[in-house]
């Protein structure tokens, strides 16, 4: 296909591409640099090299591992990250199973309603959700009296809110993964006599692993980048992008944030290799 | 007994499936609809009514503001086509086995870091005191600072970089799976470039295309921080109204009003796009 297009024509297309991929970059270029930069404003001129916007710890250059509330909310991103991931891969795992080794009737629509979680605009989810806890919690205080505080706005609100659409990502990684498993290996096993918690334990799951540790890490990431669905169902525990997005607005940027942003980056992009190193491994041996 | 396995297996596993979809998802939207359709008459006292929906109809403003989402909302996901399309059929089809995968990766990226950080990046880049201007006036193109922020191009560009590459991924996945010599064989039989694009690749592509596009359109009109951060307080997005009745107004009867015509409108701009390109969502985002 190349050698029928002419020379300048595809020379044309490379620097397309690669105009691309600086569009791309540029944002997080400028977002992560001005975090060394040692001046008050994260703008030009660039007035030297410095990492007080990490370690410093006094004002008004207070870096970010001494910035209590970037401190808190990171801690709260954490709690909020960690237990969305455990719960939708589990989750994640039933639906796979569900869906690859059980015939049902409506399977077709079903696998349609696991998916829709992931188009539903994310600050619908957060609303609804919220209005439906908080009438829950209001006529269990009419008629009982009696206040059910955990279906307020705070930590379990914003995990079912993150939970209920990154379930599909993690049902649709694991699903893809169950997919490709030899259904022959289960039945070798059977036929060797061992029983069927054995199997799942000793051929399935370590099949499956991988995929699972993937989903969960994408899970992980996605809880600790969201803002639409929390900014509606958080209480007093804000997570960092709330935090953030609160300094923004009210404070205006300092380097700080980007400091901040930097360490997520970074954080973020290991994540994301080390999910990437995993499912290499196994599938390639 | 085997049957009884089968049976006691399947609502093991459908359990977390129904528990999820009906108390995260079909319960609280239909929470959201009641509650739409009531309205305060007294404290604590609440009547039937169409009141939100009126109130809807009747101000401009809040009609407008969601005819501009979804308008605006369509052209991102046309420009995310055009721009992104290239860039998929680049990675899948010219790219090299070795290159291929590092372009994908790099891609994938942005992907992993947060949308506030993407806009910030942007800010840092685009306001009065920003990287641009500054640079623009050191070469002397301009005179005095430039303030890209606060307008309709920006907010576009911005959403165009915060969804392509949503609309990429499925591309390069679809395109993957086409055989060269379908290409080929269009040349042979005389198509010139454009004719091969529109008759061979294009209709190949077809339930990626319309599968990006709907995972844009929807990612776009339910955006949020984009619009506010690089288009101001004036941006008019219709989120920012359900927000602003939700959290500023303590409205809830007419923020959860607005949820659902967002979730309504947007709905129907998806059905109409399956409609007109012929496919069904599950021949494109739920494929299994």
């Amino acid at each position: 296909m190349a050698q029928k297009r002419n020379p300048a024509f595809m020379m044309g297309y490379r620097l397309y591409v690669l105009a691309f991929f600086i569009f791309l970059a540029a944002p997080l270029v400028a977002a992560g640099t001005f975090a060394f930069n040692d001046s008050l404003f994260p703008a030009l001129p660039w007035q030297g090299f410095t990492l007080d916007w990490f370690f410093n710890d006094t004002e008004p250059k207070l870096g970010m591992f001494h910035d209590r509330r970037l401190l808190r909310g990171l801690y709260y991103s954490f709690v909020f990250a960690t237990m969305v991931s455990l719960l939708s891969v589990f989750v994640g795992t039933c639906n796979s199973f569900l869906f690859v080794r059980v015939n049902f009737p409506y399977k077709n629509f079903f696998y349609i309603m696991m998916v829709v979680p992931l188009v539903i605009p994310g600050v619908i989810l957060g609303i609804s959700i919220l209005v439906l806890a908080s009438t829950v919690a209001n006529g269990v205080e009419e008629t009982f009296n009696y206040e059910i505080e955990f279906l307020r706005p705070g930590i379990l609100l914003v995990v079912l809110g993150q939970f209920s659409f990154i379930t599909t990502i993690t049902s649709l990684v694991i699903t893809a993964r169950l997919r490709k498993f030899d259904e022959t290996m289960e039945e070798a096993a059977f036929n060797l006599g061992a029983s069927r918690a054995r199997v799942l334990r000793t051929v399935t799951l370590p099949f499956l692993w991988p995929a699972m540790f993937a989903a969960g890490i994408v899970a992980f990431l996605v809880s600790f980048e969201n803002f639409n669905t929390t900014l509606f169902l958080v209480g007093s525990e804000a997570p960092l992008t709330i935090t953030m997005f609160d300094r923004m607005v009210k404070v205006g940027s300092t380097p700080v944030l980007n400091a901040v942003s930097f360490f997520l980056m970074v954080g973020s992009g290991l994540l994301a290799l080390l999910s990437i190193l995993v499912q290499r491994d196994k599938t390639e041996t | 007994m085997q049957k009884d396995i089968t049976r006691l297996s399947f609502i093991l596993l459908f359990a977390p499936f129904a528990l999820w979809i009906v108390l995260l998802i079909i319960l609280p939207h239909i929470g959201m609809v009641i509650i739409s359709l009531r309205e305060k008459v007294a404290p604590r006292v609440y009547e039937f009514s169409f009141a939100q929906y009126i109130d809807f109809v009747q101000e401009p403003i809040y009609w407008n503001t969601l005819l501009r989402t979804g308008s605006m909302s369509l052209l991102v996901t046309v420009l995310a086509l055009i721009i992104g399309f290239p860039i998929a059929y680049y990675i899948a089809k010219i790219a090299g086995k070795r290159s291929k995968g590092a372009l994908f990766l790099l891609c994938l990226i942005p992907l992993w870091v947060s949308d506030l950080i993407r806009a910030f990046g942007w800010i840092l880049l685009l306001r009065e005191t920003g990287v641009i201007s500054t640079a623009l006036q050191k070469t002397g193109l301009v005179g005095q600072p430039v303030e890209f922020l606060y307008n309709d191009a920006t907010v576009i560009m911005g959403l165009v970089y915060t969804v392509i590459l949503f609309m990429i991924v499925p591309l390069v996945s679809t395109l993957d799976g086409m055989d060269d010599a379908m290409v080929e064989a269009g040349y042979n039989l005389g198509g010139n470039g454009p004719t091969v694009l529109r008759r061979i690749i294009i209709p190949y592509a077809m339930p990626g295309i319309v599968s990006g596009c709907i995972v844009v359109f929807m990612l776009t009109a339910g955006s949020y921080l984009t619009p506010i951060l690089l288009g101001g307080k004036n941006s008019s997005w219709f989120t920012e109204q359900i927000y602003e009745q939700f959290i500023s107004r303590y409205n809830w009867e007419s923020g959860a009003a607005f949820g659902f015509l967002l979730l309504f409108f947007t709905s129907v701009v998806v059905w109409l796009g399956l409609k007109i390109s012929g496919q069904t969502l599950s021949s494109t985002v739920a494929k299994s």
